[in-house]
């Protein structure tokens, strides 16, 4: 029945999720190909024998190291697990009294203490090794419960909380074991001298080495920054070779100049994304640096500065996406026909509106007698508005140029 | 028509001349400096009427030629001039006493006509800086009882057409008013934007360690 499905694992590990406390008897078991209840038996016979077989548990349980678990089943946690905590811990100590009470003992001086060290040790290695053993939210009200406190409290201080408790705990029953022993022993008065000396050299030892000890940390900390600082020289270097050297080395082997000056534009927006942090053109997800991103592919297609004023912002959705796909035919036609002459698009998004002016100075032309075959003002830009509720207008006069003016609710309503 | 006196600050030599080489046609340049010190004595020795002040430069650039000059009483008209895109520079520079801001790649020929039109008493709006504007006064005033914490619709449609790439004449065109209104309507934004208290503008003012 217990034949495993696992395979054979040459290296000894626990299974902690064919187990039934850590997965001890579980590993060992499948380690050596035994049956798991035989080897569980072996413990429960050691364990009639003075106890034995409790502390070997724990020793395995804190030495062998977790095998891949399937998560199939952890241990306890919460509130559960403070019951279950409790429930071991009192049957655990009936059994030891029935042992005591039979006569079957090594002696009080070293059972208890034992007993303490174990679980105290337990408590420590399971809050240091594992701090994230436990799912986050059976944590918290560990955390809460253990601090009395309310479980309010984020998650992060909760798991904190419930690590430092338990190690605190974990460390006063290992104390706790140490002094019983002595005590039991008869040599704490003993240990109280030796105490006091281990603590005077410690004081002696700190006086004479603190310079030193300071010294160290601060140069580590020093050389950390330095190294921090040096990182970020190099990725600034980097970026700059690629992009600021690379033009300045195109600037040097071209002749024309409007492809110097179009190099120059694309290199400026380039840059000005880069220093003020915003994403690369290409990987826009707001409206702004789209918006700026198709202005730049407008500009180096057709060599006319394109300038983009952009107020308020927002996400790119269906109906803004349409907008910048209408502006860049827009700024095409303006950059086009626009006789040379630098295109201005100012976008607002406010109030649940998009809207957006392109313009530029050219000789204009007269809407209406805009041949049918061209598609781009028809579809791309009134027909692409309408669809998606909005609209388009375009003013043109041989004296100021043309302006293509586009309004659009800010989200999709459909 | 007599061409004001201009002073050309700014930290990098070749912008310097290639500037002064396209202003000489159109006006008298006094000078140029590269640092604030330099800045600073040049006004106090030449008594320029405009000084071209580019925002970003070492030792505080042009906020702080702007504070040591009116620490010696001497209030020339100030045009920021800038490759700078930063909202809060631009906006520092404006709240210190600059009457206008165009960036760098501004034409030569609307350059001089801008430095003319700060030297007639007038605020000079490039579409980028009434970009800013539109911002810093967007959304609901925070203390409404001060009329200087929002724009007015007027003001706002004017600083609007500014952004479009309107010049002031055109503007005065498609709004039937005269030009004068319109430059009445911006110099009184330009004052809204040095005195208000609008929490974005102390924010950036705050930013730049310049206070209130």
């Amino acid at each position: 029945m217990t034949t495993d499905s696992q395979p054979s694992a040459r290296a000894l590990r626990r299974d902690p999720s064919g187990g039934w406390l850590g997965g001890v008897c579980a590993g060992i078991a499948l380690r050596y190909g035994v049956d798991r209840t035989l080897v569980r038996l072996v413990f429960v016979v050691a364990t009639a024998a003075g106890g034995f077989g409790v502390a070997l548990y724990a020793l395995g349980w804190l030495v062998i190291p977790a095998g891949p678990s399937t998560g199939r089943r952890r241990l306890p946690t919460g509130r559960g697990a403070v019951e279950v905590a409790l429930g071991t811990g009192l049957l655990l100590l009936s059994v030891l009294l029935t042992f005591r009470g039979l006569g079957i003992w090594f002696s009080d001086a070293i059972v208890w203490p034992l007993v303490l060290i174990a679980s105290g040790g337990a408590l420590i290695w399971r809050g240091s090794g594992t701090p994230v053993a436990a799912t986050p939210q059976a944590d918290v009200p560990t955390a809460a419960l253990l601090k009395g406190e309310t479980e309010e409290r984020s998650r992060e201080p909760g798991r904190t909380a419930a690590a430092i408790s338990r190690t605190g705990i974990g460390i006063a029953l290992v104390i706790a074991a140490g002094l019983a022993f002595l005590q039991a022993t008869g040599a704490l008065s003993a240990a109280r001298d030796v105490l006091l000396a281990v603590v005077a050299a410690v004081v002696v030892l700190g006086v004479i080495f603190a310079p030193w000890i300071l010294r160290l940390v601060r140069s580590l900390t020093e050389e950390r920054s330095e190294r921090i600082r040096s990182q970020e020289r190099a990725e600034v270097a980097a970026h700059l070779h690629d992009s600021v050297l690379q033009t300045l080395a195109l600037v040097q082997r071209s002749d024309d100049p409007q492809e110097v000056a179009a190099l120059a534009r694309r290199q400026e927006r380039e840059l000005r994304a880069w220093l003020s942090g915003r994403p690369p053109a290409g990987q826009a997800a707001r409206l702004a640096a789209a918006l700026e991103s198709a202005a730049a592919d407008v500009e180096e297609r057709h060599g006319v500065p394109v300038e983009v004023v952009v107020v308020g912002d927002s996400d790119l959705d269906s109906n803004a996406e349409a907008v910048v796909a209408a502006t860049r035919e827009a700024m095409t036609n303006a950059a086009k026909f626009g006789a040379g002459s630098p295109v201005d698009v100012y976008a607002e998004s406010s109030d649940g509106r998009l809207h957006v002016f392109i313009r530029d100075r050219g000789p204009g032309f007269d809407p209406a007698t805009l041949p049918a075959d061209r598609r781009g003002v028809r579809e791309s830009i009134v027909g692409r508005m309408q669809r998606h509720g909005g609209r388009a207008q375009i003013a043109s006069s041989p004296a100021s140029g043309t302006e293509v003016e586009l309004e659009l609710p800010a989200r999709s309503d459909r | 028509m007599s061409s004001p006196r201009v002073l050309i600050v700014d930290d990098h030599q070749l912008f310097r001349s290639g500037v002064r080489s396209e202003l000489e046609r159109h006006l008298e340049i006094t000078g140029e400096a590269g640092t604030v010190e330099e800045a600073v004595s040049a006004i106090a020795d030449d008594n320029p009427e405009v000084v071209l002040l580019d925002v970003h430069m070492p030792d505080g650039g042009g906020v702080e030629v702007i504070r040591r000059a009116a620490e010696r009483d001497m209030r020339p008209c100030y045009l920021a001039l800038s490759v700078s895109d930063a909202a809060e520079d631009v906006i520092a520079v404006i709240r210190a006493g600059a009457r206008g801001y165009v960036t760098k790649n501004i034409a030569p020929e609307e350059l001089a006509d801008a430095v003319r039109r700060v030297h007639d008493g007038d605020a000079v709006f490039s579409p980028r800086l009434a970009g800013f504007v539109l911002d810093a006064f967007a959304g609901p005033a925070p203390h409404p009882e001060t009329e200087l914490d929002a724009l007015t619709p007027r003001e706002r449609e004017i600083i609007q057409h500014i952004a479009r790439g309107y010049m002031y004449k055109e503007i005065a065109l498609r709004l039937e008013i005269s030009p004068k209104t319109v430059e009445a309507h911006v110099s009184s934004v330009l004052r809204k934007l040095q005195l208000s208290s609008r929490h974005e503008l102390t924010r950036w003012a705050a930013d730049r360690g310049l206070g209130l």
